[in-house]
Order: C-alpha cells, then structure tokens, then sequence
C-alpha cells in the first residue's frame, strides 16, 4: 500500500502540490488533470525521486525519505519519452542494467533477461541498436526494462503520448495484463475506462478520487470549459 | 562527490564533443591547416560543466577514442592518434578543460563576456599550447622555436573559438546554469 | 556505432585486449631508447608483417598512416635541416611505427572487448577509482552520440526554416540546452532503476 500524508511540495515557493493525503492499494489507479497540475511531481513522489517537503510519502510501510532504496526498488517508473530511459547501446545491455543495479550474479541476469525477452515478445529486438528501434518499441523496451527488476508497483507518466494507435494499443494490452498494481497517468481518458480507481489534479489539489466514471466526468466539467 | 546528474553530463558532453567531430574542418587556404570544432567543445565543457566534470568528460572522450571509435575530427580514432606527434594536444584538452572550468568557476557570480573569453583563452589556448609543443618538441626531435613558429598559424582560428565559446558558456549560464556557486 | 575495427581470425585478433594494450606501451617506452636505426628498420619490419598475420589488407594499413602524413613530412623536412637525413629518417620511422602498432591493436580488438579489459584494468584501483560509474558513463556515452547527432539535426532544420541555419550560435544553444535538459530527466530515469544502489553496497554504508 501506497500511503501519503498530507503532503506538500513547492519549486522556488510556489506550491505545486497542497496538502495531498491518500491511500492506493486498487490494482489500477488512473491520474488525470491538464498541464502542470502536478501529475508528474504526484508521480514522482511515489517511488521517492521527488521528496516531500511537508508530509510524508510510505510504500509498504517504508518511508521514501529515509527508505529511498527501499522504496525505489519497490516501485518501477515508466517515462514519457523512452529516449531518455534506455541507457545502453542495445536492448540487451539495457536489460542488464538494472539488474546489475540490484546485484543479481551474472547468470541469474543472463536468465533472467532471456525470460523477459520472450515473456514480453521482444526476443527479436534483443541485439538490436536501441537507437534504431521505432517509438513503440523503445516505450516497450524501457517498460520491460522495469518489469525486469520485478518491482510490486509500476507508475507510468503518459507512456502512451508519443505513440501511435497501433502502439499505444500494444504498450496497454501488456499492462493490462501486468500483475503488478499500476498507477498510470495519462491524457487518454478511454484507457482508463477498466481501471478500479482514477485521481484528478487540478492546481497542485485533488479535484477528485473515485471511480472512472464519476472522476471523468467532474474533470470535463471543471476543466473543459 | 559524483551523483547521478553528474556522470550523465560528463558522458553526455563526450558524446557532444563526439558531434563536433562530424563537423567539416574549415581548412584556412593559405597554410594548410585545418580549423575543427573539437577544440571549441574544449572549451565549452570546462565553461558549462565546470572543471571536475568538464575534464572528466574529456578523459571520457579520448578513452572511447583511445578504444578504437573514429571519433575525431576526420573520422580518426585508435591508439595510433595519441601516438603521433599531436598526441600531447589531445592529452593537454583535458587540462585545457579543467583550466577554463576552473577560471570560470571562480569568476561565476561575475562572469560575463569578457571573463569567460579570458578563461577559454587562457585555459583552451595558451595552457593547450604550452603543453601541446614541448610535447612536438621532444617527441619529433625539433627545437622549440621550429613548433611554435608552426603552431602559430592555429591561433587565428583558436582565438575566434574563444570568443564564440565564451558566448555560448555566458548564454547557458543565464539558461541552464550547472555550476553552482 | 560503426568502430575501426576489422573482423577476421587470425592470432593477433585471438590476443587477449589487455596484452595487446599493455605490449603497446612497452614497445612505446623501449622505442624511445633505441639509437640503433637498425633495430628500429627491424622492429618496422615486425610490425608490418604482423598486419599480414592479421590478414588486414595493406589498403587499409597504410590509411592508418595517412592522416599522420601531414605532419610526419614536416617533421622530416625539419629534421633534414636541423640535423642530418639519418635522423630525419630515424624520427619519421619511429613515428610510423608507433602509429601502426597503435592502429594494429585497434583494427583487430572489438571495442567491446577494449572497453571490458579497460574495466578489469580499472577494478585493480578500485579503491580509487568508481568502475561501475565510469562503466555507466562510457555506454551513456556510446548510447547518446546518434541521440545528439539527432537533435542536432532537428535544431538544424528548425532554424532552417527560419533562416537561420548558418548562424552557428542559433544552432549551438537548443542543442546544448536541449541535451543538458535530457540529461536531467536520463539522471532521473538512471535512480529510478535504482542506479543508486550501487554506493551502498560497495562500500557497505550508505551516505548522507
Ligand atoms: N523541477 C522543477 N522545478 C521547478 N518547477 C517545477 C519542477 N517540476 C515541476 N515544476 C512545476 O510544477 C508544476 C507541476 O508540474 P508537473 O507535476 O510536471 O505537472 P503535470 O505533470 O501535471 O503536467 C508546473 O507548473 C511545473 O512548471
Ligand atoms: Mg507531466
């Protein structure tokens, strides 16, 4: 479970996020809102690469201010833009990375990696140059990448938006069967139809929390005008 | 200490100077010799980066050079290049890196124009020079004076270098400062 | 990456990387004490036929020599004034071999080879030296040269478009902006793998 207390964060004084208290523990939670409402730095504060500056954020019961580690380990990040999150020069390497990050012996990798590859359905993207690869593939590789370290939540801030239809369905048939508890932020509000639970931001505050249908509907209303 | 943040702008900054190394050297007609970007990108790593990290990058650099990439301008690269006579430029970048960021570094709060052009000439000419040609010297058996007179004709085009990586270093500074101070 | 590599199997190539590397420098250093143009004519021969051994064709052998030429014929041509053409010779010769030999070690060891014997050498001062970090920084590195070369070009074209693309200031700034900016968010996407946990363990206490 996924705890915050009221938190707050602010960037040169001003506030981006007021007084935010909750609890996740569906299996999919949607996050919606318009540009800057404080999405990504909600997202970010989850697996502790953001820190709060009044309150405290906790996953599993370890406090993301003094269990940074733990917390990270915990929780898998998935970017907007892969370009920036595939670090080595081919899939496989890139495989590696995080593996080695949690000191996994040699073999384990190699087997681990083989497992993923296949299991995912990118075994043929495996000794390619990840510079070659299209947009959807490299939004795969990097989410693979994640899945690899086999963290018990996966956030993923907009992984769809640079996709196009045929990818942005690929990308979401692999997360909706994803065992993993996702927490998903996005602009696409017809992907969020099946999840269990969607938050909207607006103005560093939660607008609303509740199902699909209810938090949809009260962000077009607010927002859409 | 070395986080995160700066060891990816220490390789990136490498994989930078390895950009400036497709770009086309402007050969000055009269005397043969090429003018190329790489020794801008010198200058730009100390002046953006700061000495520690704009050195380091350039350490990088010349190791995925030395390794066998053709990273240098004209597509060179290998073990060959540090052996040839101009080897001592390519070891002295990375003093020259350090001296500029060095410089920069002190005059930071101040730094405009004007200081940061002293920094790249000082740092990216004047050091560069002075360990680059004792290294001709010794290494091609020719007298001092000789490889000076011959390095002579670069300094037109370093000069100009200095100036324009001097705006680009002040420019970054009011955009996207990395060095803190 | 394209490298300087050139693939085929020969013993020079079955060298381990690290030999190759570390004969290199000691044929640097002993180079510098030889005064006998006959052991280096002798050496030059070596090295030549070495390139046969490794079955590289002479096309490609002499083109390591040739962006030295430059510089190799006016250090002749001084020598033959400073001093006499013996020495001329000597000079321009052992630069040629060190040259070749230096290019010999790249065209037959993989880069990825280069740069695992490079980390090896370097765990030995592991003390000193962080390996995994200089070993992230060299992928990155390799990793994010096509990735600028790509960002060049769009600032390139975006400038264009405007008129500019012949003022290099306006082509030099959202690039390096551009690329400091992503640096930001790969360091970010480097912790959120837990790049992080390296520290701790090798040293068996966390910081802060
Ligand atoms: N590192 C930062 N420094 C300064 N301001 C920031 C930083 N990160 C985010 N902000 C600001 O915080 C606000 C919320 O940003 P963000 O959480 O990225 O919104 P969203 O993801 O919903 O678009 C924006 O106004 C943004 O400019
Ligand atoms: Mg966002």
């Amino acid at each position: 479970m996924i705890t915050l207390q009221s938190v707050n964060v602010g960037f040169n004084g001003r506030p981006v996020l007021e007084d935010v208290s909750l609890q996740l523990q569906e299996q999919r939670v949607g996050v919606i809102g318009l540009n800057g409402s404080g999405k990504s730095t909600f997202a970010r504060l989850l697996n502790g690469l953001q820190l709060p500056d009044a309150g405290a954020v906790s996953v599993d019961g370890f406090d993301s201010r003094k269990d940074g580690r733990k917390v990270r380990r915990r929780v898998g990040f998935v970017f907007q833009n892969p370009d920036n999150q595939i670090v080595y020069p081919t899939v496989r390497e890139d495989m590696s990375f995080g593996l080695k990050n949690l000191k996994y012996p040699k073999q384990d990798i190699e087997q681990r990696i083989e497992k993923a590859l296949s299991l995912y359905g990118i075994d043929h993207l495996a000794d390619r140059l990840t510079h070659q690869l299209s947009g959807g593939e490299k939004q795969l590789v990097a989410l693979v990448g994640v899945l690899i370290m086999q963290p018990e939540y996966i956030v993923l801030d907009e992984p769809t938006t640079l996709l196009d239809l045929r990818n942005k369905r690929r990308l979401m048939s692999i997360v909706r069967e994803l065992g993993q508890r996702i927490i998903m932020i996005t602009h696409d509000l017809d992907l969020l139809s099946e999840f269990d639970r969607v938050l909207c931001f607006h103005d560093g505050k939660l607008l609303a929390d509740g199902t699909p249908e209810i938090v949809i509907e009260k962000y077009l209303n607010t927002c859409d005008k | 200490m070395m986080n995160t943040k700066d060891i990816v702008y220490i390789a990136l900054f490498a994989a930078l100077m390895a950009g400036l190394g497709f770009v086309p050297a402007i050969t000055i007609p009269s005397i043969g010799v090429p003018v190329t970007a790489q020794s801008l990108g010198i200058m730009l790593a100390g002046g953006i980066l700061g000495a520690k990290r704009g050195a380091l990058s350039i350490v990088l650099f010349l190791v995925l050079v030395a390794v066998g990439l053709p990273l240098l301008a004209g597509g060179r690269g290998g073990l060959g290049v540090f052996s040839g006579a101009s080897g001592g430029f390519l070891l002295g970048w990375i003093a020259a890196a350090y001296a500029v960021g060095y410089i920069v570094e002190k005059y930071w709060n101040k730094l405009n124009i004007i200081s940061a052009a002293g920094a790249c000439i000082l740092g990216g000419v004047v050091l560069l020079y002075a360990i680059g040609i004792p290294w001709v010297t010794v290494a091609a058996s020719i007298p001092f004076m000789k490889a000076l007179m011959g390095s002579l004709a670069f300094i037109p085009g370093d000069l100009i270098k200095a100036v324009f990586a001097s705006a680009v270093i002040v420019a970054v500074k009011n955009q996207y400062p990395l060095i803190s101070k | 990456m394209i490298s300087l590599y050139y693939p085929a199997t020969s013993p020079v190539h079955k060298l381990a990387a690290g030999i190759k590397v570390l004969l290199l420098l000691i044929l640097g250093t002993v180079l510098f004490q030889v005064e006998q143009i006959e052991i280096l004519v002798g050496v030059a021969v070596l090295v030549v036929s070495l390139y046969g051994v490794a079955k590289i064709p002479f096309k490609l052998a002499f083109g390591q020599l040739r962006p030295a030429l430059y510089l190799l014929a006016i250090v002749f041509i001084a020598q033959i004034f400073i001093s006499d053409l013996e020495t001329a010779i000597f000079v321009v010769l052992r630069f040629a071999i060190l040259i070749l030999a230096a290019s010999l070690v790249t065209l037959t060891t993989m880069m990825s080879d280069m740069i695992a014997a490079l980390e090896k050498g370097l765990s030995l001062f592991q003390r000193w030296i962080p390996v995994a970090k200089v070993s992230l920084a060299l992928s990155l590195t390799i990793r994010f040269i096509p990735v600028i070369g790509v960002i060049t070009q769009e600032v390139r074209e975006a400038q264009r478009v405007r008129g500019m693309e012949r003022n290099l200031f306006a082509i030099f700034m959202p690039t390096i902006i551009r690329t400091l900016k992503m640096g930001t968010e790969i360091a970010e996407a480097l912790d959120a793998r837990s790049f992080d946990a390296e520290d701790e363990i090798s040293t068996g206490k966390s910081k802060k």
